[in-house]
C-alpha cells in the first residue's frame, strides 16, 4: 500500500496548500515542505528496507521489489499497476529531494498566489512519482500527460517574461505545452497499436508491461511503434531536433519550474526510455542505436555551442542541459551495463547540478533583478558565498572528478568504448566545449570590472543549506557512487540483457 | 399494426415529452408564470428521463415502421433529456426573475425547447427515412425560433434567419437525395436500403449521389467543413443556453441517426463516399482548429471547436467497425458533458439577460480570482475538450484514437494528432486568461450566489461528472457497451 501513498501524498498536500492559503501566506509553504519531506523520508525509508536485486529481466516474468495491483478500467485491461526497483526508487528519491528544494527556493521569489503555486508544484511531483511507478501503459501515459497541466501554470502565472519583451511566460508554456502534448499522443498511437498486436496475437487487450513484453511482431512493425516512443520521450529529455521548448521554458519559468523541469521533468524521459521503449522493443532499439547516439552526439555540441552563445543566464544553463542529456542518450542507446549505469549516474548529478545552478542563479536575479550576464560582472566582490559556491557547480557541471557528474560522464564514455569507440571518442571532445561554456559563465556573471559598488546582502542561512547540502551530495556521488550503482545495478543488467540480445542477433544477422 | 401495451411503453419517453408540451402549453394560455412554466418543464423531462426504465425491458422493439426503439436509441434519447434538462436550467438562469432579466415573454423558450427535444426523440429512434426527416424538421424549426428568441438584439435575430435559410437549404438537399435513393433502392427504411444496395457489388450512381446529397443535408446540421460557415455566426448571436442545446441535443440527435443508417446499410459507407467522409473528417479537424486560433469570442470559439470535434467523430464514423459503435456512444457522451459546461458558465456570466451575452474573451481575465469554483468548472472544461487526462475528454479522446489505429486509418490518426496540437493553444489561451490579473477592467460577473441556483448546481454537478468520469470511466464504457443496435 506504500506505493499509492507515494503518488497521493503530494496530490493530497497540493489540496491542502491551496486550503492552507486562507490562514495565511507562511501556512501553505509549510505544508508543502512537510508533504516532500515526508515523500522524501518515505524514499529513504524504502531505501533502507527494500531489496532491490529484484528488477525485469527478459525470459522471465518481471520480479519487483514492491508491487501494487488494482482493476480501474475493465473494458480495456487496465489496471492501477505500481512497481518499484531500483532505478525507479533512484528517480523517486530525486524527485523528493528536490520537491523540497524547490519549496525553499520559492520561500522568498513567489509572493503572489502561494496556496496556488504550491498546488500547482506539489502536483507536478505527483504526477512525476506517478511517471515513475506505474507499470501500465495508460496509466503511464495517463501521468505522463497530466503534468503538463501544473507545469504550465507555474511558467505562465509565476514565470518572468523576457526583458526585452519579444518572449513572454505565456508563449513559453504554451510551446512547452504544445511540443510535450502532440508528442506525447504519438506516443499514445503507438501505445494504443501496441495493445492491438499484442490483442491479435493472443486475444486479449491488455496494457500491462509483463504481457506487452512478450508481444510478438515484426521488426517493421516494432521499428515504427518504437519511433513513436522515442518521439515523445525525444521532445522531452530533449534530443536536438525537438530542443527548442527548453531555453524558453527554462528562461521564462519561475526558479522551482526550473528546478523541476530540468532535475526531474528530463528525467521522465530517460526512464521511460530505459523502461519502456528498450525493453518492448530490443531489436528495433538495436537497430536504431547508431541513429540514437548519432543525435546523441549533435546534442552535445550543439547544445554547448548554444550554452556558449547565451546572454541570459538561465538559457545558458538550459542548453547545458541539452549537452549533458546527449551524453545519457548515448549512455543508453551503447548497450553495455558499465554505460547504462554511468548514464543512471549521470541523471541524478545533472538532476543535482543543474537544480543547484538554477537556484543559485534565482538566488543572483532576487539581488541583481537581471538574468542577463552582460548587466552582471564583478559581482565575486560584492556578494558572499555565492560566486564561489557557483563556480563549485560549474565545476561540476564540467565534469571535474570528485563530483558526481565526473563518475557520470567516465562511466558512459568507458562503457560505450568497447563497442563504438569512435562515438566514444567524439563524445570525449565535447567535455571540452563543456569547460568552455561553464567557464565563461563564471567569467562573465562573476569576474571582471563591478558595474556598481554597493555590496549585495549576502546569503542567509536557508539559501546556504540548499546548496551546501546539495554539494555535499554531489561529492558524496563523485567519491562513493557504489551505494547508488547497487541500487540501479539489476534493473541495468535487466536492460542491457534485452538490448544486447538483441544487438548480437543484429550483429549475426548482418 | 397493432399497437400493444409494451408498444406505449417503449414509446413512453417520446409520449411524455410530447404530454409535456401540451401540458406546458395550456398552463401558459391559463397564466403566464416564469416559475411555473419551469417546473412543469422540469418535471416532463424529468419524467421522460425515467420512463426510460421501463422501456429498457421491452427493446428493442420496432413501433410502427418508421421507430425503432432500441438500447442504442435509448442511450441517446436518455443524453437528449439530459442536456434539455440541463439547458432549461440554464434557461432560468438566464431569463431572470421578476422585473430583471429578459424583457419579453419568458415562458415560450420552454416550448420550443421541448418540441425540439421531441424532434431529438424521434430523430434517434428514426429507422425509416420518412421518420428521419419528420424527426429532423421537428428538431431544426422550433430552433429557429430559439436561436433568434432576443430578438430585440440584431444578432440574435441575424441568427435566427441565417440558420432557418441555411437548414432549409439542408433539407432540401436531403429530401432530393432521399428521393434519388428510393429511385433507385425502392424501399424508405434503413433495411431495406441496405438490402437493395447490398445486392449489387456497386451501388448505382444514382445511389451513390443520393446518398452524397443526404449526407450534404446532415453535414449542414452537423457543421461538417465545408458546411460549417453558419456555426460562428449562429452560435455567437443565439442566446447562450440555447447555443448550449444547438451544441449538445442537436448534434448528438442527427449524429446518432447518420450512425444507424450508416450501420444498417453499409453500403452507404464504401467507395467514393468512404473517402469523401474522411476528407471531410480531415478538412474539419484542421480548418475548424485553425480557425478557432485567432477567435477572440468564446462562444465562437466554441463553435469552431465543435467543428473540429465532429470530425473527430467521424473518424469513428469511417471506421464503422470493431470500437467504432462504442467509441461514438462515448465521445457524444463527453462530449456533451464538457460543451454543457462550458456553455453553462458562459450563461451564468451572463445570467440574468442584460442585452448582450458575456463573450468577449477579455471579460473573463482574472475570472479566478473573484469567482474560483466557476471558473474551476471552466477549465476543467477546456481541459476536457483539449482531452487532456483527469478528464472526460480524454477517454473519448482515447477511444477515438483506438478506433483509428485498430482500422488502419492513419491519416486520419495523423490529422487528430495535428488537430489535437493545434487546439491545445487556443483552449490553453482561454484557460491562462482565466487566471491572468489585470487590474482596473469593466467586470462581468456571475452573480453572486450563483452555485445555489438551479443552473449553479447542475454546472457543478456536470463539473464533477467530467472529472470522475476522467477518473473512473468504468461506468460509462459498462453503459455505453449495452448500447447496441437492434435489428
Amino acid at each position: 500500500m506504500i506505493l499509492p501513498w507515494l503518488i497521493l501524498i503530494p496530490f493530497i498536500g497540493g489540496l491542502l496548500c491551496w486550503m492552507g492559503e486562507r490562514f495565511g501566506a507562511t501556512l501553505p509553504r509549510w505544508i508543502a515542505l512537510l508533504t516532500m519531506s515526508l515523500e522524501l523520508a518515505l524514499g529513504l525509508w524504502l531505501w533502507a528496507h527494500g531489496d532491490y536485486s529484484f528488477a525485469p529481466a527478459p525470459g522471465a516474468d518481471p520480479t519487483w521489489a514492491l508491487e501494487f495491483k488494482h482493476v480501474w478500467i475493465q473494458r480495456f485491461g487496465i489496471n492501477v499497476h505500481l512497481a518499484l526497483d531500483g532505478l525507479s526508487l533512484l528517480m523517486i528519491l530525486l524527485t523528493g529531494l528536490l520537491g523540497v528544494l524547490s519549496v525553499l527556493c520559492s520561500w522568498k521569489e513567489i509572493q503572489r498566489h502561494v496556496g496556488f503555486f504550491h498546488l500547482n508544484l506539489m502536483w507536478i511531483l505527483g504526477g512525476v512519482v506517478g511517471v515513475f511507478l506505474a507499470l501500465d501503459l495508460f496509466m503511464f501515459f495517463f501521468f505522463w500527460e497530466m503534468m503538463l497541466v501544473p507545469m504550465y501554470f507555474l511558467i505562465a502565472l509565476w514565470g518572468h517574461s523576457s526583458s526585452d519583451g519579444k518572449k513572454t511566460r505565456i508563449y513559453a508554456a504554451t510551446k512547452f505545452f504544445i511540443f510535450t502534448q502532440a508528442s506525447g499522443l504519438i506516443m499514445l498511437v503507438a501505445i494504443l497499436g501496441l495493445v492491438l498486436v499484442n490483442f491479435n496475437s493472443t486475444g486479449v487487450i491488455t496494457f500491462n508491461y509483463a504481457d506487452l513484453l512478450k508481444t510478438k511482431m515484426s521488426l517493421t512493425t516494432e521499428y515504427i511503434l518504437m519511433l513513436g516512443f522515442f518521439v515523445a520521450f525525444a521532445v522531452k529529455l530533449p534530443v536536438v531536433p525537438f530542443h527548442s521548448w527548453l531555453p524558453d521554458a527554462h528562461a521564462q519559468a519561475p526558479t522551482a519550474g526550473s528546478v523541476d523541469l530540468a532535475g526531474i521533468l528530463l528525467k521522465t524521459a530517460a526512464y521511460g526510455l530505459l523502461r519502456f521503449a528498450l525493453p518492448l522493443f530490443p531489436n528495433a532499439s538495436a537497430e536504431f542505436a547508431p541513429i540514437a547516439m548519432t543525435l546523441g552526439l549533435i546534442g552535445i555540441f550543439y547544445g554547448a555551442f548554444l550554452a556558449f552563445a547565451q546572454t541570459d543566464i538561465k538559457r545558458l544553463i538550459a542548453f547545458s542541459s541539452v549537452s549533458h542529456m546527449g551524453f545519457v542518450l548515448i549512455g543508453i542507446y551503447s548497450g553495455s551495463q558499465l554505460a547504462l549505469q554511468g548514464a543512471v549516474i549521470q541523471m541524478l548529478a545533472h538532476g543535482i547540478s543543474a537544480a543547484a545552478l538554477f537556484i543559485l542563479s534565482g538566488q543572483l536575479y532576487e539581488r541583481l533583478h537581471t538574468r542577463d550576464m552582460r548587466e552582471m560582472g564583478g559581482v565575486w566582490s560584492r556578494i558572499a558565498y555565492l560566486p564561489a559556491i557557483s563556480l563549485f557547480f560549474a565545476a561540476a557541471s564540467l565534469g571535474l572528478p570528485g563530483t558526481g557528474n565526473f563518475i557520470g560522464e567516465f562511466l558512459i564514455l568507458m562503457g560505450t568504448f568497447a563497442q563504438t569507440p569512435w562515438i566514444s571518442a567524439i563524445a570525449t571532445s565535447g567535455l571540452v566545449f563543456g569547460s568552455v561554456y561553464s567557464l565563461i559563465m563564471i567569467h562573465r556573471a562573476y569576474f571582471g570590472a563591478a558595474k556598481s559598488d554597493t555590496v549585495l546582502h549576502g546569503m542567509d542561512t536557508r539559501e546556504l543549506i540548499m546548496v551546501l547540502g546539495l554539494a555535499v551530495l554531489l561529492i558524496y556521488i563523485g567519491v562513493y557512487p557504489q551505494p547508488f550503482l547497487d541500487t540501479s545495478a539489476a534493473t541495468m543488467h535487466g536492460v542491457q540483457q534485452w538490448f544486447g540480445t538483441a544487438f548480437s542477433q543484429l550483429a549475426s544477422a548482418r | 399494426m397493432e399497437f400493444t401495451i409494451q408498444h406505449f411503453i417503449a414509446l413512453a419517453p417520446l409520449l411524455i415529452t410530447s404530454l409535456t408540451i401540451v401540458v406546458v402549453m395550456l398552463a401558459i394560455a391559463w397564466r403566464r408564470n416564469h416559475a411555473q412554466t419551469f417546473l412543469l418543464s422540469c418535471a416532463g423531462l424529468n419524467l421522460a428521463l425515467l420512463s426510460i426504465i421501463p422501456a429498457l425491458k421491452v427493446a428493442p422493439l420496432a413501433v410502427t415502421p418508421l421507430m425503432m426503439i432500441d438500447d442504442f436509441a435509448l442511450l441517446y434519447i436518455a443524453l437528449i433529456l439530459v442536456a434539455t434538462l440541463a439547458c432549461v436550467t440554464l434557461a432560468h438562469a438566464y431569463l431572470g426573475e421578476g422585473g430583471t432579466g429578459y424583457p419579453g415573454n419568458r415562458e415560450e423558450l420552454y416550448l420550443l425547447i421541448l418540441l425540439a427535444a421531441a424532434g431529438g426523440i424521434v430523430l434517434v429512434s428514426a429507422q425509416h427515412l420518412a421518420g428521419l426527416f419528420i424527426g429532423l424538421e421537428l428538431l431544426s424549426i422550433p430552433t429557429y425560433g430559439l436561436v433568434a428568441y432576443a430578438f430585440f438584439n440584431k444578432r440574435s435575430l441575424e441568427a435566427g434567419i441565417k440558420y432557418m435559410v441555411l437548414s432549409a437549404a439542408g433539407s432540401a438537399f436531403l429530401l432530393f437525395g432521399m428521393a434519388l435513393l428510393y429511385a433507385e433502392a425502392g424501399s424508405l427504411s434503413f433495411s431495406g436500403i441496405g438490402h437493395a444496395l447490398a445486392a449489387t457489388s456497386m451501388p448505382a450512381p444514382i445511389a451513390q449521389l443520393g446518398l452524397a446529397m443526404m449526407l450534404i443535408g446532415l453535414a449542414f446540421k452537423l457543421s461538417l467543413v465545408p458546411f460549417h460557415l453558419w456555426t460562428p455566426d449562429v452560435y455567437e448571436g443565439a442566446p447562450a443556453p440555447v447555443a448550449a442545446f444547438l451544441a449538445t441535443a442537436t448534434k448528438v440527435a442527427v449524429f446518432a441517426v447518420m450512425v444507424r443508417l450508416f450501420q444498417i446499410s453499409p453500403a452507404a459507407n464504401t467507395g467514393v463516399l468512404s473517402n469523401v467522409l474522411s476528407v471531410i473528417a480531415v478538412a474539419s479537424i484542421l480548418f475548424g482548429n485553425l480557425l478557432a486560433l485567432t477567435q477572440n469570442n468564446l462562444k465562437r470559439l466554441l463553435g469552431y471547436s465543435s467543428i473540429a470535434h465532429f470530425g473527430y467523430l467521424l473518424i469513428a464514423l469511417v471506421a464503422s467497425k470493431g470500437l467504432a459503435l462504442e467509441a461514438i456512444g462515448v465521445y457524444l457522451v463527453t462530449y456533451v458533458i464538457t460543451s454543457l459546461g462550458a456553455f453553462g458558465v458562459i450563461t451564468l456570466m451572463s445570467s440574468p439577460y442584460k442585452g448582450r451575452d458575456a463573450d468577449a474573451l477579455y471579460e473573463y481575465r482574472g475570472l479566478f480570482w473573484r469567482r474560483p469554483y466557476l471558473t474551476a468548472v471552466l477549465t476543467v472544461m477546456m481541459l476536457s475538450l483539449a482531452g487532456i487526462p483527469l478528464t472526460a475528454g480524454f477517454i473519448g479522446k482515447f477511444y477515438i484514437i483506438a478506433t483509428g489505429v485498430e482500422a488502419h486509418q492513419w491519416w486520419l490518426v495523423a490529422s487528430l494528432v495535428l488537430g489535437s496540437a493545434i487546439g491545445v493553444f487556443y483552449y490553453l489561451r482561454v484557460m491562462v486568461t482565466l487566471f491572468l490579473i489585470e487590474p482596473n477592467l469593466r467586470r462581468v460577473d456571475a452573480e453572486l450566489h450563483w452555485e445555489q441556483k438551479a443552473g449553479g448546481v447542475m454546472l457543478l454537478a456536470i463539473a464533477l461528472l467530467a472529472f470522475f468520469l476522467g477518473v473512473y470511466p468504468q461506468p460509462l464504457l459498462t453503459l455505453v457497451q449495452h448500447a447496441v443496435l437492434g435489428v
